[in-house]
């Protein structure tokens, strides 16, 4: 009764299992091409000195290290502004919700603003921070703009970690007539420690390479000075690959390529860093 | 509908000081009513145990002597729990306070990633406690009846001990903060039969001095280590029901409901 | 000896109480209830703030859109053709803007979409295990890669590739900005896609097993309908993104507001157009400046909306099997 098809549905399924391999090989293969094309036009022109030098009118004079250590301070005040909040927040709808219809509007809120596009943080920063606090085009702005992007990330990734401790443990320490914060302070932040660290750092590295925020705020993109203070001007490590790819000289774009191999650089150890704490903390909740 | 239970079932234990008392106490979470009017009085420094098959409810109704349903946000609950006379649900009632009275001793054992030392002084720490904090911890792991067996090793994990030393870790912990009550939930479940037997053997000298109710699946267990025994039922609508409530050796011996007959007889549960 | 003597509980009985003097009343003490909640008043503070960003955005993108309104009219910013601000002969014209931005956005999905969909087949159906936890990560590290990074590779690998292939492509063009921009958003449609046929249960690829079916069958005809609803979700979301992703755009699409159907030429979307006016020293309060946060609403608007049918899609898709 049935004609033999087997011989040709053994057929398609096999292309079809090539198929989808060889889709999944394209993403990893333009990755390897993204990082070859980088490496071989950045190398060249990476060395000492455009680590250490300015910015410059000249692509061979041209150096990083304003945008390196802004990208370093910004990162510093998003982190100071950004955690607290972030894992405050994540520990009020961890611990503290009673399930009620604040809460309930926090959670919606916080799924859209992750959703929200970065560079629409940008025009709040520039309407909120540089016009209607005064704040102008400083690295305080900035890092106030990236610390609003990063926090619903932050609370999402902390809340996770949050509800990875055991439910047992609360329950202990409940039974002990322990307060709400004494077990928040003393059983489960000490355990989620690392797996909250793990979060906040892949948070602040998306800061890390965000642009479009800095450039809608304004920040300048020829910078010959070190900011002294937060309430200083100040280039970044994207918007300077940005400024520089958007020169038409090649002699700029080989200077974007060393610029992103250095950001990549700092991405890869922060990330780096995030997967030997997420180890640990794996290994700490095992019992 | 069909009432497994005749509703004025009340489980009163003439002559003893009364420890905690339930009045037609109700439980639910959400839509789903765990437990309906079990009323209940638990004799001081007496062994009382909740039998019953799994989902009866008896480790929900153990939870509430403890309010430990108010970290379930659904859960809600009516009826009346008197602890020493005082509504512990009342406006007045401290959840934190209570359970400073109440310990707690759970089905898995739940010691805290810190030391041996640190499990037992965690209690007494966050309540204030200003007296000399090694005595306190030697006497709680005598008492658990485990000091002989850790007190070389008080700086090391409390994780790093056998499952059954973890149990009497927990019961030491519990001790530290001088409870009146201490509450049990299948203490001995997930422990091999030595372990269970010195936790077992633990429990009959600690009913001296406190008041312990015990949630067991276990019969036998009930009837070695317990005085008196509540046996509790869930119907078809899956309520749990309290059915009988006597001293053990009449519970098991001469059972008043041939439900309780049945399932201490092994013919069902 | 693991006993308990008589003496060590008579000890205990005798020892001090814990604590200060017993509460008998089991009342919260006045201190302690203050404590706590001067504890939980800032961690409060902190969730609230999120409300507040969600504020500040609306007010800030409300007030200035409503200047810009009042000078140019709503009919003028929904039908012009031209989008020509920072000229002297000035139309407010968004379809200009909005059209690029949907041309850039369907090209990336053209990309995004069925490479995404395949490989999650391919990680939720045939990958072993071992296989699944090399590609996953590498797949992830394409999601992190700064967008501007993506821009430079846009610009000055794949427009030059894609010249030498269509000799008439321009230096700046939509093209090149959507192959890269679906590699990016890649990820997204995979990994939302893959938990979405990872929920569909073992059962129902068990029955197509049972009657015969192979892998590609079970796949293409079970799984994949079984999880159709959460994959939809995982691709309105990634519009979403293509919708409000800036740097790609703004560095390989060009900054040419033209209503082009052309892949080839250069276009100017949105997001480019918020780029082009931040880098201009456009002072505050003056028409300019009010035109991006007219543009930025319209964005916001568009990415929320897709947001929140994408959600509630991916919800009705988690009840459906749970």
């Amino acid at each position: 009764m049935y004609a033999g098809n087997g011989a040709r549905r053994r057929v398609s399924g096999r292309l079809f299992q090539w198929l989808c391999l060889a889709a999944t090989c394209t993403g990893v293969a333009v990755l390897a091409v993204l990082l070859i094309d980088v490496l071989m036009d950045g190398l060249p022109t990476l060395s000492w000195t455009f680590l250490t030098n300015f910015p410059s009118r000249f692509p061979a004079q041209s150096g990083i290290l304003s945008a390196l250590v802004g990208s370093l301070w910004l990162i510093s005040l998003t982190a100071l502004f950004a955690v607290p909040t972030g894992v405050a927040a994540a520990v009020w709808l961890e611990e503290y919700e009673r399930k009620g219809r604040l809460s309930r509007l926090i959670e919606l809120n916080i799924s859209n603003l992750a959703g929200v596009p970065s560079i629409i943080y940008g025009l709040l920063g520039l309407g909120l921070f540089v016009r209607w606090m005064g704040l102008g085009r400083s690295l305080m702005s900035g890092a106030l703009t990236m610390a609003l992007l990063v926090v619903p990330v932050i609370i999402i990734n902390c809340r996770e970690a949050l509800r990875a401790v055991p439910r047992s443990q609360r329950e202990a320490a409940y039974a002990l007539g322990a307060t709400r914060s004494q077990v928040i302070w003393h059983i489960i932040l000490p355990m989620a420690i690392p797996g909250t660290l793990t979060g906040i750092i892949l948070s602040l590295s998306r800061a890390i390479g965000e642009t479009a925020p800095l450039i809608t705020i304004g920040a300048l993109t020829f910078i010959a000075f070190l900011p002294n203070s937060p309430m200083d001007a100040f280039t970044a490590l994207p918007i300077q690959i940005f400024n520089w790819v958007s020169r038409p000289q090649a002699g700029f774009h080989a200077v974007a390529a060393s610029g992103i191999i250095v950001l990549l650089v700092v991405l890869l150890s922060m990330n780096g860093v995030a997967i030997w704490f997420r180890d640990r903390s794996r290994r700490r909740l095992q019992w | 509908m069909v009432r497994l239970a005749p509703p004025q079932m009340t489980g009163d234990v003439g002559g003893a000081d009364e420890a905690l008392r339930t009045d037609k106490l109700n439980l639910w979470y959400g839509r789903f009513h765990a437990v309906e009017d079990i009323t209940l009085s638990v004799p001081a420094r007496r062994v009382t145990a909740l039998i019953g098959p799994s989902g009866c409810g008896k480790s929900t109704v153990l939870r509430c002597f403890n309010r430990m349903n108010d970290l379930t946000p659904e859960a809600r609950t009516t009826g009346e729990v008197r602890f020493q006379g005082i509504d512990i649900n009342g406006p007045d009632a401290d959840p934190v306070e209570l359970r400073r009275r109440i310990g707690m001793v759970f089905q898995k054992p739940n010691p805290f990633p810190k030391s041996v030392y640190d499990n037992v002084a965690f209690g007494p720490q966050i309540n204030g406690y200003r007296g000399n904090m090694d005595e306190l911890v030697e006497r709680s792991l005598r008492k658990a009846a485990l000091w002989d067996e850790v007190k070389d090793k008080l700086r090391q994990s409390g994780l790093a001990l056998s499952g059954g030393q973890q149990q009497r870790l927990c019961i030491a912990r519990a001790l530290a903060v001088e409870p009146d009550v201490l509450l049990m939930d299948e203490p001995a479940s997930a422990l091999d039969p030595i372990a269970t037997y010195k936790i077992e053997e633990l429990m009959t000298e600690l009913k001296n001095r406190y008041t312990i109710i015990v949630v067991t699946h276990n019969m036998q267990q009930a009837s070695r280590v317990s005085d008196f025994t509540a046996f509790l039922l869930a119907g078809e609508d899956r309520t749990g029901r309290l059915v009988e409530y006597g001293p053990t050796a009449e519970v098991f011996t001469h059972p008043k409901d041939e439900r309780t007959e049945a399932y201490i007889t092994g013919r069902f549960g | 000896m693991a006993g308990i003597s008589t003496s060590s509980v008579q000890a205990a009985a005798a020892a001090a109480q814990v604590g200060a003097a017993p509460n008998r009343s089991l009342q919260t003490p006045r201190a302690r209830g203050l404590r706590e909640r001067l504890i939980e008043a800032p961690l409060f503070a902190a969730a609230f703030v999120t409300i507040l960003t969600t504020a500040g955005i609306v007010a800030v993108l409300l007030v200035e859109t409503l200047s810009f309104f009042r000078v140019v009219p709503l009919r003028m910013f929904l039908t012009d053709t031209q989008w020509t601000p920072l000229f002297s002969d000035k139309h407010y014209g968004i379809i200009v803007l909005l059209s690029a931005t949907m041309l850039t956005s369907v090209g990336a999905m053209f990309v995004a979409l069925p490479l995404g969909l395949l490989a999650a087949i391919f990680l939720s159906e045939y990958a072993s295990p071992r296989v699944h936890r090399v590609i996953k990560p590498v797949l992830e590290i394409l999601a992190g890669i700064p967008t501007v990074v993506y821009g430079y590779f846009a610009l000055l690998f794949v427009t030059p590739a894609l010249q030498r292939m269509i000799p008439q492509t321009a230096v700046f063009n939509g093209l090149s900005a959507s192959i890269v921009m679906g590699f990016m958003i890649l990820p997204l449609v995979s990994s939302m896609s893959e938990d979405a046929m990872a929920a569909v249960p073992r059962s129902l690829r068990e029955g197509g097993y049972s009657l015969g079916a192979t892998r590609f069958e079970v796949a293409t005809r079970i799984v994949v309908p079984s999880a159709l609803s959460g994959i939809v979700a995982a691709f309105i979301l990634a519009i979403s993104r293509a919708v409000g992703e800036t740097m790609i755009v703004a560095i390989a699409a060009g900054q040419s507001p033209t209503l082009a159907l052309s892949p080839l030429v250069p276009i100017e979307t949105m997001t480019a157009y918020i780029v082009q006016v931040s880098l201009g020293d456009t002072p505050h309060g003056s028409l300019e400046y009010q035109t991006i946060f007219a543009v930025g609403s319209t964005l916001f608007l568009m990415t929320l909306l897709l947001n929140i049918i994408s959600q509630r899609v991916l919800r009705r898709f988690r009840e459906e099997y749970q």
